[in-house]
């Protein structure tokens, strides 16, 4: 035991961030931009978010790092939105509506037939990287239902064949 | 001859059935036309189903034309092009938009402008009775605004229908320095986009509406809480928010009254708890959504620990014309303790689905089928669901129900921020019951037992229920489980929750047995 007194235990063991530099420097941005202002932590991620495409876990760390915040706090707010995402999402997220205007006129069969054409339950990408299906509970399009939003893109009326049309289009573009 | 007015709403319901292809439509015929339009993107009138609702203005009348889809542009401007001078009759063609029976028989308080002015220009907003409001609450003492909101009995128009001048009040009679006003533009209900259409079509109203309860209160800083699902209204809010701060309506000196009011928007992040006003406070300081226990009421500790005025935006939208108008001339309008107009939202299954602002005390048949000409798919309505996922399913046999927070209440339903979703008769009500569960199981924040756990313990005794296991026993079982879930939980949620399920089950019981019969008749 005594040969082992010397022994330094590290309580934290430096591991190398999967952060490209690009991404490591939107979150510096993100985190300079706000840390002085109150209630800067939703900011903070909706910019990361923003020029991410989702709020990887190596961010957490220099996050609450700027915010004097410890790394489970920002865990805990990440995990309780469903809005934030922890892992990269296709070209194109697709909010699909599932409250109850849209039920009214058939959502939950729209949702059946976004899952199969798709190929993805909720929160699954496309093989082809193009769309993430997401759930979301009411996009204000309550009189012209089944509603969805497409990025920041809200539609309305859609019917099964105008979400085939909508998801080709998305498919379509140069990738 | 003066430009030809043409009004393609930007509105984000309008937009999402193809008004940007129709304003783009219209530019460009009227360009290979030689025709000088002048093309103005307005708020939405609300009449959703006739959107793209395109409006001409034809001898300083604006007349509607819709649905225009971008094809229909070239018959349109040829049939404006033929009319010499008169308003051109097109098989699109609705009259004279004031005169569409849909919107002459309301009576638009709150959305004056909505759907005629420009959102993006403050001139316009000034030209139409804009900042009145302010002025005059600029003449008066705070205590006298207040007591100005307080005769009006404006409540709030959130669900929760707390007067508002009694909360501005205890705001302002709070000790402190530092005091907020925050806007819940958290609007999650399914079946409400009244908000969302203040926002997008006259966000100038908002904003003053909120500077005046600054004064009112002595807060100098405001934030707009956002839900991210609008992004159509953050960029309204924050061009609006723009310009009010470079003509002097925000800043250091409001209007020259030396006194402050600084505003922002904050974009929430997909939870609809943070509706709830205290979650909503947890938010706005960076943290999880997590109700809080009350007291301290927000009115005393509220954002960052400090007096806080909270209210909905239709609450803020309405003070301006108020103190405008005065509290005598808002009162008029209205029924019992509801007093004013509430912005109706018709939506779901129905033919003419829209924005109705009307006096309390209309029924809910005559919205339903006057206003909303029956379902859309053509069928009988079966049900509906008044007041959002927390608001109870009323059967046909209580459409005689007035609008009117005290009615409602008393069928154990609420009116809540006013939304009505029609289903027909193809409806399952024992899914609907489920979903209500499943919602709350989804959205609970997690804080307290009844709404975190009951709600996964509904959806499981609701499924054993249609099974036909023991159906008896379980009936017993969720009506003690939605009492406890009522009685138990800390906030609304978990609280409410309960209404739309035991609704089902007392209005549509046979519902519930249809596995059974079924496995009967099989």
């Amino acid at each position: 035991m005594a040969n082992d007194s010397r022994r330094v235990i590290p309580i934290k063991v430096e591991r190398p961030s999967s952060l490209t530099d690009g991404e490591q420097a939107a979150v510096q941005q993100a985190c300079h931009e706000w840390q002085d202002k109150p209630g800067a932590l939703l900011p903070v991620l909706h910019a990361v978010q923003g020029a991410i495409g989702f709020v990887p876990a190596d961010a957490l760390e220099l996050i609450a790092k700027a915010l004097n915040l410890s790394r489970a706090e920002v865990h805990g707010v990440v995990t309780f939105y469903h809005y934030f995402r922890t892992q990269r999402g296709g070209r194109h997220v697709v909010h699909l509506c599932r409250a109850e205007a849209c039920q009214s006129l058939g959502a939950a069969a729209l949702e059946r037939h976004a899952k199969r054409s798709l190929g993805v339950d909720f929160h699954g990408t496309s093989a082809d990287g193009a769309v993430t299906l997401e759930p979301v509970y009411c996009l204000g399009n309550c009189a012209l239902g089944p509603a969805l939003m497409i990025d920041e893109e809200l539609k309305g009326r859609v019917s099964p064949e105008r979400f085939d049309e909508l998801m080709q289009s998305l498919r379509a573009e140069a990738r | 001859m003066s430009t030809l007015k043409v009004y393609v709403p930007c509105d984000a319901a309008s937009r999402s059935m193809g008004a940007d292809a129709t304003a783009h439509a219209l530019a460009a015929e009227a360009a290979r036309r030689g025709l000088e339009i002048q093309l103005i993107r307005n708020g939405s009138r609300g009449l959703l189903w006739l959107e793209p609702m395109v409006e001409l203005e034809v001898a300083g009348r604006r007349h509607a034309y819709g649905p225009v889809q971008a094809h229909d542009a070239a018959s349109l401007l040829e049939a404006l092009q033929g009319a010499g001078g008169q308003a051109p009759e097109h098989p699109l063609a609705h009259g004279p938009t004031e005169k569409i029976p849909y919107l002459e028989r309301q009576q638009r308080l709150t959305f004056a402008r909505v759907g005629i002015t420009d959102p993006r220009s403050l001139d316009d907003y000034l030209a139409h009775d804009g900042y009145r409001g302010l002025k005059a609450a600029l003449a008066l003492t705070p205590a006298q605004i207040v007591e100005r909101v307080t005769a009006s009995g404006l409540r709030g128009r959130g669900g929760a229908a707390f007067p508002a001048g009694i909360k501005w009040k205890t705001v302002l009679g709070a000790p402190g320095g530092q005091k907020y006003v925050v806007c819940n533009a958290d609007e999650g209900d399914s079946g409400t986009f009244s908000d969302r259409m203040v926002m997008e079509g006259d966000p100038f109203v908002l904003i003053e509406g909120m500077t005046i309860a600054g004064l009112a209160t002595g807060a100098d800083r405001g934030y707009i809480y956002l839900r991210w699902e609008y992004p159509d209204a953050r960029r309204a809010l924050e061009a609006a928010i723009q310009a009010a701060y470079q003509a002097g309506f925000l800043g250091g000196n409001v209007h020259g009254s030396g006194r402050p009011f600084d505003l922002e928007v904050r974009t929430g992040a997909g939870a609809y708890i943070c509706g709830e006003e205290t979650s909503l406070l947890e938010s706005l300081e960076g943290k999880r959504g997590q109700v809080r226990f009350k007291p301290p009421l927000p009115a005393l500790a509220g954002l960052f620990g400090k007096p806080t005025v909270i209210n909905n935006v239709i609450t803020f939208a309405s003070v301006p014309i108020i103190l405008d108008r005065g509290a005598e001339f808002y009162k008029n309008f209205g029924m019992g303790r509801s007093r004013g107009t509430l912005p109706l939202q018709l939506a779901g299954n129905v033919k003419r689905g829209g924005l109705i602002e009307v006096a309390f005390g209309m029924t809910l048949r005559e919205i339903l089928y006057e206003y909303g000409g029956g379902t859309l798919s053509g069928r009988p309505i079966r049900a509906v669901q008044v007041g959002g996922p927390l608001g109870a399913y009323m059967p046909e046999s209580q459409f005689d129900t007035p609008l009117d927070y005290e009615a409602f209440a008393s069928r154990s339903a609420m009116l809540g921020h006013g939304g009505i979703v029609v289903f027909d008769d193809t409806v399952d009500m024992a899914a609907q019951a489920r979903y209500a569960m499943e919602f709350c199981a989804i959205e609970s924040c997690g804080k307290c037992t009844p709404c975190r756990i009951g709600s996964t313990r509904g959806v499981e005794v609701i499924d054993r229920l249609v099974a036909g296991e023991n159906a008896g026993a379980q009936e017993v079982l969720l009506r003690d489980l939605c009492e406890t879930m009522t009685y138990g939980s800390l906030c609304a949620l978990g609280g409410l929750t309960p209404y739309p399920v035991i609704s089902c089950l007392n209005h549509f019981p046979e519902d519930f047995v249809k596995t059974k019969s079924a496995q009967a008749s099989a």
